[in-house]
């Protein structure tokens, strides 16, 4: 396991690398048409061909792994920051605000959360750069996603509430904000790490989705989701070289299963 | 009337012989229709529903483009072309049991001509000196009177769904070969045979001859042909250029390539002046030059071999070059031209400072450009129009939104600046264009339903159609339709950009499919297909 890991740690390291600087590692921008060559096959200029209006796929698929490995987890950061806080909160007030916000977070998870992205989006303006319109989608998921994660922190601080050491804390006189910094946020921290970690791959994934309906990242800008949708039909039983997005996506995903599986997030 | 271009001969498919019990013709629809009001349709989902479920008086046959008897047994034209009165088939019902009679076609005129419903339709029956006016003669007789001369107006029939004028409520029951059955948003649209259909088989069996037909709501179109190999849908009406080279490679029999059509793909910036966009941007869309040098910037012959794999034609304007009748001789596509295009764009005091084009008061000039959701040619095209637009400095945000938001922007808020989409023509004849280019009409691309022209070359466009319209003579009609097509290329409020072919594909299963280049491509005949048995496991 421990090799497994640390292969997940390497590839997700090299991964992160060529994600945060592409202009060292893509031969060609993400929009350079090549007009005269659209949708060929693998070749030693195009190693991953080009798509159908001539755009250097490699290229683009390094410009996309920046897109969505970058944003998606600042948009789990966003979500699982405001659950740390609201679901700490909830755990910690009791009563009327725990109704509160448990209720609002039920009602967050009761939305059909494709079609509320799609009336957002709908409703976005429409001119604004492609970096914006992405980071504008990964922000909706992350304002969007901080029920789950705070249901799962409240019940972890509710019992943490009752238990012995914060009762002998108490009694010693530890005031209420000591009390939340010094017990509570350091037992329920690798709770929001595990939840960060389950939230990174559904945004990537629901990013695809949303790329999938072409509705994802604008245009010319690349991302997983929007590499995805060559895949859409059984293309890719012809031209195997279309599956490489997804492979990769299924490495990143896994690499992040394999290190959420060696944590121990016990209370 | 000489046919506009060669229709090309339906292939024979003999596997299917008879209909099986039961048989149902699946069809798919790339978006939920916006309206099931016969009236109101606008949109190509809605029109391929009421194409199936309204009765017309006379339908244009999609395979010859003449038009023939429907509810209407037989018409007469007066000589000098202002009136057309119609001989109504007897014994036709409708569900409900009541009688079809001259009546039910006043009111459903009636209803169509109200101010109020602002029906696109209406704009067809519309000239300079008013509406046409129907009248009954008794049960089955109707008298249309239009103002003025009017040629071809029996084709303009072709779109008016007469329905029930007895019924008080929508939707009024129709008289088409079928019945909707149930709707499920979003998932599919049932029909049912019409059992009060009245039309009979050349052997006095009673049609249409399958059961039911269903539309499944399919935006993805490789899912759409992935449920077509497998049996799960017996049409594809319109295929992606990409999709159809793949099923032509894999089974070239059922992909069918009915060549151009008179469809046009466009782009269009938003010249609505009570748009809600900022001011620097209307003036540039109320620009003639600024659209002249876009025009000019856009390579069409990149986007016909690449985006359509040469199953299109470059775009000169709204006619299609398949349609030799009414189009302006000598008006070839716009040639690719950046360095013509920077000149119309420095004459309008436009400059480029470092890469980026700025105006008069140095705003750089960017702008969006919205399609539908879901159509990877569109999006393709749009793409290629980014870059190229990008060579002029012009910075150029795509954005692809589900139909109904999009449908919504571009005919309701107006809060959008360029959008990319297609015009579906049933019809070669310029009448046809009338509910697009009279600026008074709901679909009026880039500034509609005016009260008034906001501008000259409006003004006489819209002087022209209604001239055109209400002529019967084809010399005067050509010279204004040719006139029309020259403002167009003047003006440019429309940047036409190619005419795709028709590409269709038909499963050896339906027997009787006749591929055409008019829409509907496939199910023109719908109540004469027969279906086979599908294939084990589907259901």
């Amino acid at each position: 396991m421990k090799v497994a890991r640390a292969v997940a740690i390497g590839l997700l390291g090299a991964v992160a690398i060529v994600a945060l600087a592409p202009e060292w590692w893509a031969a060609n921008r993400y929009d350079t048409q090549f007009r005269a060559i659209p949708d060929t096959p693998p070749a030693a200029r195009f190693p991953l061909g080009t798509d159908a209006v001539g755009r250097d796929r490699l290229s683009r698929l390094i410009y996309g792994t920046r897109v969505s490995l970058l944003l998606a987890p600042a948009a789990a950061l966003l979500s699982c920051v405001a659950a740390g806080i609201l679901g700490g909160l909830a755990g910690l007030a009791g009563g009327f605000i725990d109704r509160t916000i448990v209720a609002a977070a039920d009602l967050f998870l009761s939305l059909p959360w494709l079609f509320l992205l799609l009336i957002v989006r709908a409703c976005l303006p429409l001119n604004v750069s492609p970096a914006a319109s992405v980071a504008i989608t990964f922000l909706m998921l992350g304002v969007l996603g901080w029920a789950a994660p705070a249901r799962v922190v409240r019940a972890a601080v509710r019992k943490l509430k009752s238990s012995e050491f914060v009762f002998m804390a108490r009694a010693r006189g530890c005031r209420p904000w000591r009390l939340l910094w010094c017990q509570l946020r350091p037992n329920v921290a690798p709770i929001l790490l595990a939840q960060f970690w389950v939230a990174v791959p559904i945004y990537i994934l629901t990013e695809t989705t949303l790329g999938m309906l072409g509705l994802g990242v604008a245009e010319p800008l690349p991302s997983w989701g929007g590499l995805l949708r060559e895949l859409e039909g059984d293309s890719f039983l012809a031209r195997p070289y279309l599956l490489a997005p997804a492979i990769l996506l299924a490495l990143v995903i896994g690499s992040f299963q394999l290190l959420l599986s060696n944590e121990d997030f016990s209370i | 009337m000489k046919l506009p271009f060669a229709l090309r001969p339906a292939p024979l498919l003999l596997l299917a012989v008879t209909t099986a019990a039961g048989a149902e013709l699946r069809l798919t629809l790339h978006d939920e229709p916006k309206t099931l009001d016969p009236w109101l349709a606008a949109d190509e989902s809605a029109e391929a529903v009421q194409y199936l479920t309204e009765g017309v008086l006379i339908r244009v046959n999609r395979l010859t483009q003449r038009p023939e008897p429907e509810l209407a047994e037989s018409w007469s034209i007066s000589k000098d072309a202002t009136r057309i009165v119609f001989q109504l088939r007897r014994g036709v019902k409708f569900p409900d049991g009541s009688a079809f009679t001259a009546d039910d076609v006043v009111q459903s005129f009636e209803r169509l001509l109200d101010p109020a419903l602002h029906s696109p339709i209406a704009d067809t029956f519309k000239t300079d000196r008013g509406s046409v006016k129907l009248r009954a003669e008794g049960t089955n007789t109707v008298v249309a009177q239009f103002p003025t001369p009017t040629a071809s107006m029996e084709k303009l029939f072709d779109q008016v769904a007469i329905v029930s004028g007895k019924a008080l409520h929508r939707p009024y029951p129709g008289l088409g070969a079928f019945l909707i059955a149930e709707r499920r948003p979003g998932v599919s649209i049932q029909l049912k045979r019409n059992p009060a259909y009245w039309k009979r088989d050349s052997d006095g069996k009673a049609l249409p001859r399958v059961d039911s037909v269903r539309f499944d709501i399919e935006q993805n179109r490789d899912l759409e042909l992935l449920r077509f190999r497998r049996g799960e849908v017996d049409l594809i009406d319109k295929l992606t250029p990409e999709l159809f080279d793949r099923l032509a490679s894999e089974a070239p029999g059922t992909a069918i390539d009915a060549g151009p059509t008179l469809d046009s793909e466009f782009l269009w910036f938003n010249q609505a002046r009570r748009a809600p966009l900022p001011e620097a941007t209307k003036a540039w869309f109320q620009s003639a030059g600024f659209r002249r040098a876009v025009s000019l910037a856009i390579n069409r012959a990149d986007l016909c071999r690449i985006v359509y794999r040469g199953h299109a034609t470059p775009a000169s304007g709204p006619v299609s070059p398949a349609n030799k009748l009414w189009l302006k001789e000598g008006l070839n596509p716009e040639p690719f031209d950046p360095a013509a295009a920077m000149k119309f764009l420095t004459a309008d005091g436009f400059r480029l400072e470092a890469g980026v084009l700025r105006d008069q008061r140095g705003n750089p000039v960017d702008f969006s450009i919205i399609t539908n959701a879901g159509s990877k040619t569109r999006e393709h095209m749009a793409v290629m129009v980014q870059q190229d637009l990008a060579k002029l400095g012009m910075k150029v945000a795509i954005v692809t939104l589900d139909f109904p938001s999009l449908i919504e922007r571009i005919t309701r808020t107006l809060n959008y600046e360029a959008c990319l989409l297609g015009l579906v023509n049933v019809d070669a004849d310029p009448s046809e264009w009338m509910n697009v280019l009279l600026s008074s009409a709901s679909n009026h691309p880039w500034n509609p339903a005016q009260k008034s022209p906001e501008t000259s070359w409006e003004a006489e466009i819209d002087r022209l159609m209604l001239a055109q319209a209400g002529s019967a003579d084809h010399h005067t009609r050509k010279k204004s339709f040719d006139r029309v097509q020259e403002i167009l290329r003047e003006q440019m409020p429309v940047i036409y950009l190619i005419h795709p072919n028709a590409l269709a594909a038909v499963s050896p299963r339906v027997t009787g499919v006749k591929v055409t280049a008019f829409f509907p491509h496939t199910f023109w005949d719908a109540e004469h297909l027969t279906v086979g048995a599908r294939p084990p496991g589907i259901h």
